[in-house]
């Protein structure tokens, strides 16, 4: 696997759109190619070149190329849009819309992302080491399919919304979560190892949420049906069972009503 | 002599009033009475002839005095700072007409702007909840007609659209609801006693920001399921009596406002409601209708609608219309400090955003074009007044159920002055000659 390592040298007086920074992108290029990828400050078309140091060359297919980004990308949106295979390393903090639409390969976020990371994602990894923001794993706006395949870990603390019409998939959140978790969820599974707040699964169809740490408000509708021994991750505990949301509609399977799945560690 | 004008618009709420009674004076030039319109409403008409208005644009020095420009001094300020903004931001439209919107979302594609209204900080997480899973509503002559089950949620009209209560939703006798008050039921859902809630049959002293659950549990109730003890501070019983309250009548309609858009839950809450009513309908027959703040704030989303294809937080910087409010929302644009420029026309973001956007207005490049002075003028660069759209000019505008009302003009404006609309075309006419644009 090749390694290209972007360093910012000229921070972005706006924001920067640099949807163009991602293994499918540079797949193919040498480090004077990858300068001439267009990205846009504001509504100025401009070159990652302006802004960023490159050295290095892609691999010739997006999964043989790794792309370290280095410096102060506080103010660069879109970083790993839409990728689908290869390596992605954001040394620092980063903003909006990491890993939006990506369906494959690795991105490793050393720092906290904003909101919309994840969003829509149908496959492969993306880890944060720091916090995200809301939206993590949610729909686009107006759409009823957000993320449906494949894995984020937050090592930190989650925003509000994240999983919002999650079909499929797997969020990790190591620390807490704010409201609305899991909204619309038609599938997927969330795992929160802190504490919820409020609104946790509200309109959820189906899938499954296990929280370790507390819940603010439980979503009345979400009903109570007993107790289970769970092995989640290595820890095996007690949770408590809820199925829910009675208030939203569900479909049958083999006669058998569908519910999502709660369930809030003893 | 004076003369009376009938059948005038009230340029005020969203209720659009259309039985107002202007006198005039003989020449036309002087406002002097104002029947029929609700206080709020006959201030607006009475603001316009206030003898210390600015007549004439103004930038603002160094030391802070205004110097008075003339209008082609303010129409060249306007198309430069939008010509070289790289993210100029177009904000406001809800009191002006659709003539006037139109023209503006012109100038902001020809600049690549980012472009919003107040129902950024209003009714746009309706807007959301609506793209979400939509809306089943009506026209407000259907509530008047038909509504026998009225729901207040987190609005207070009694106060925000004065004459809503006594033209559509309590009071009016219609063809199905002739015995006027008596043939309908009010709940309203509140946390604070309001006076609204006062004239209530049911008031849900919902727990502030609990309001999601309340209506999860209603739909939960409408299914016979399970419910907790209390849910949002209201007993579980109480939730069952209102539900079936609710499914007893011929036609209902829930009416909202910004204490379920702009608390906890925002979109989500609209998103339930609406699914609420859905869940109704499969009882009787159910609506749901926002209760829009601006007489013409559901006109400047119609006309983002039609003209790119999102009622708001429209962001055409890449030179097509994008929309994700989180990241082109013009709070969200603010705060971050994502735009170089400020053009703001029918609204005041100075006296309802947050301080920190409010510094930003004040330390870019800006224009307010307002016939008023508000706090955005006071922080904007540029200040351009104009005539009052409904009072010295005419022009479309939408009442909150979507249905376009024309606004009349009653009285001149001051002399030399321009309509939103003609200071518009003006800075677009300039911006294109900037822009080298045919």
């Amino acid at each position: 696997m090749e390694t290209v390592t972007i360093t910012m040298k000229n921070a972005p007086a706006l924001y920067l759109e640099a949807d163009t920074i991602s293994p499918d992108a540079f797949a193919g290029k040498n480090a004077a190619q990858i300068a001439e990828l267009p990205a846009f400050e504001g509504n100025v078309p401009t070159t990652l070149g302006k802004y960023f140091e490159i050295s290095g060359t892609a691999g010739a297919t997006a999964a043989d190329t790794k792309i370290v980004v280095k410096g102060d990308v506080k103010k660069v949106k879109y970083l790993g849009f839409k990728m689908s295979a290869g390596e992605l390393v954001i040394e620092g903090s980063t903003d909006l819309y990491v890993g939006a639409w990506m369906t494959g390969g690795k991105i490793l976020a050393k720092g906290d992302v904003a909101a919309f990371a994840g969003l829509a994602m149908k496959g492969g990894e993306l880890t944060i080491e720091g916090n995200a923001g809301n939206y993590l794993g949610a729909a686009y706006r107006g759409d009823w399919r957000g993320m449906s395949g494949g894995k984020i870990l937050v090592r930190g603390n989650a925003g509000s919304d994240i999983g919002m019409y999650m079909t499929g998939g797997e969020i990790v959140v190591n620390g807490n979560v704010d409201v609305h978790a899991m909204t619309h969820a038609e599938g997927g599974k969330l795992l929160v190892k802190g504490n919820a707040k409020s609104k946790l699964g509200g309109q959820m169809v189906k899938g499954e949420v296990i929280i370790f740490g507390s819940i603010d408000t439980m979503m009345p509708g979400f009903k109570p049906v007993g107790e289970v021994a769970l092995e989640v991750e290595g820890t095996r505990a007690m949770f408590s069972h809820f199925i829910g949301d009675m208030g939203e509609r569900h479909p049958k399977r083999k006669g058998e009503t569908v519910y999502a799945n709660l369930y809030k560690k003893i | 002599m004076t003369k009376t004008i009938t059948d005038v618009i009230c340029p005020f709420c969203g209720t659009l009033c259309d039985d107002l009674e202007v006198v005039v004076s003989d020449d036309g030039k002087k406002l002097l009475e104002v029947y029929n319109s609700c206080v709020i409403g006959t201030e607006k008409f009475l603001h316009s002839q206030a003898p210390d208005r600015v007549t004439r644009p103004r930038m603002h020095q160094e030391d802070g005095s205004w110097k008075e420009v003339s209008y082609d001094e303010a129409v060249e300020y306007s198309a430069q700072m939008l010509a070289k903004a790289k993210k100029p931001l177009m904000f406001g439209w809800s009191s002006t007409n659709c003539e006037a919107q139109s023209v503006g979302n012109e100038i902001a594609e020809i600049s690549k702007s980012c472009c919003d209204n107040t129902a950024a900080t209003c009714h746009g997480t309706t807007l959301i909840a609506v793209q979400d899973i939509g809306l089943p509503s009506c026209t407000l002559g259907e509530v008047k007609n038909r509504a026998d089950r009225i729901i207040f949620w987190g609005c207070n009209p009694a106060h925000a659209h004065p004459r809503h209560m006594s033209r559509y939703s309590i009071f009016p006798r219609g063809f199905f609801t002739g015995k006027g008050q008596m043939s309908r039921k009010l709940v309203v859902v509140d946390p604070r006693v309001t006076d609204t809630a006062k004239m209530a049959d049911l008031h849900l002293q919902v727990e502030q920001g609990r309001d999601y659950e309340l209506l999860d549990a209603l739909r939960v109730a409408l299914k016979n399921e399970w419910l907790p003890d209390t849910v949002a501070g209201i007993p579980a019983e109480k939730i069952r009596e209102t539900a079936a309250m609710l499914k007893s009548g011929r036609f209902g309609i829930i009416f909202f406002g910004m204490g379920v858009t702009q608390s906890l839950s925002k979109n989500h809450n609209i998103d339930a409601a609406i699914a609420l009513t859905k869940d109704l309908n499969e009882h009787t027959k159910f609506s749901i209708m926002p209760m829009r703040g601006h007489y013409n704030v559901t006109g400047s989303g119609e006309v983002f609608a039609w003209q790119f294809g999102f009622p708001f937080s429209v962001d055409l910087t890449r030179g097509f219309a994008r929309y994700n409010p989180g990241d082109t929302s013009t709070i969200d644009l603010l705060t971050r400090g994502e735009i170089d420029a400020m053009f703001t026309i029918g609204s005041d973001p100075g006296a309802h955003f947050p301080i920190s956007a409010v510094k930003h207005i004040a330390a870019v490049p800006s224009v307010c074009v307002d016939p008023h002075l508000t706090p955005t003028t006071g922080v904007s660069k540029l200040h351009v007044p104009v005539a009052f759209n409904g009072v010295e000019t005419g022009g479309n505008c939408y009442r909150m159920d979507n249905v376009p009302i024309d606004c009349r003009k009653v009285v001149e404006p001051p002399e030399g002055m321009l309509t939103d609309e003609e200071f518009l075309t003006k800075v677009r006419d300039r911006l294109k000659q900037l822009k080298g644009v045919a």
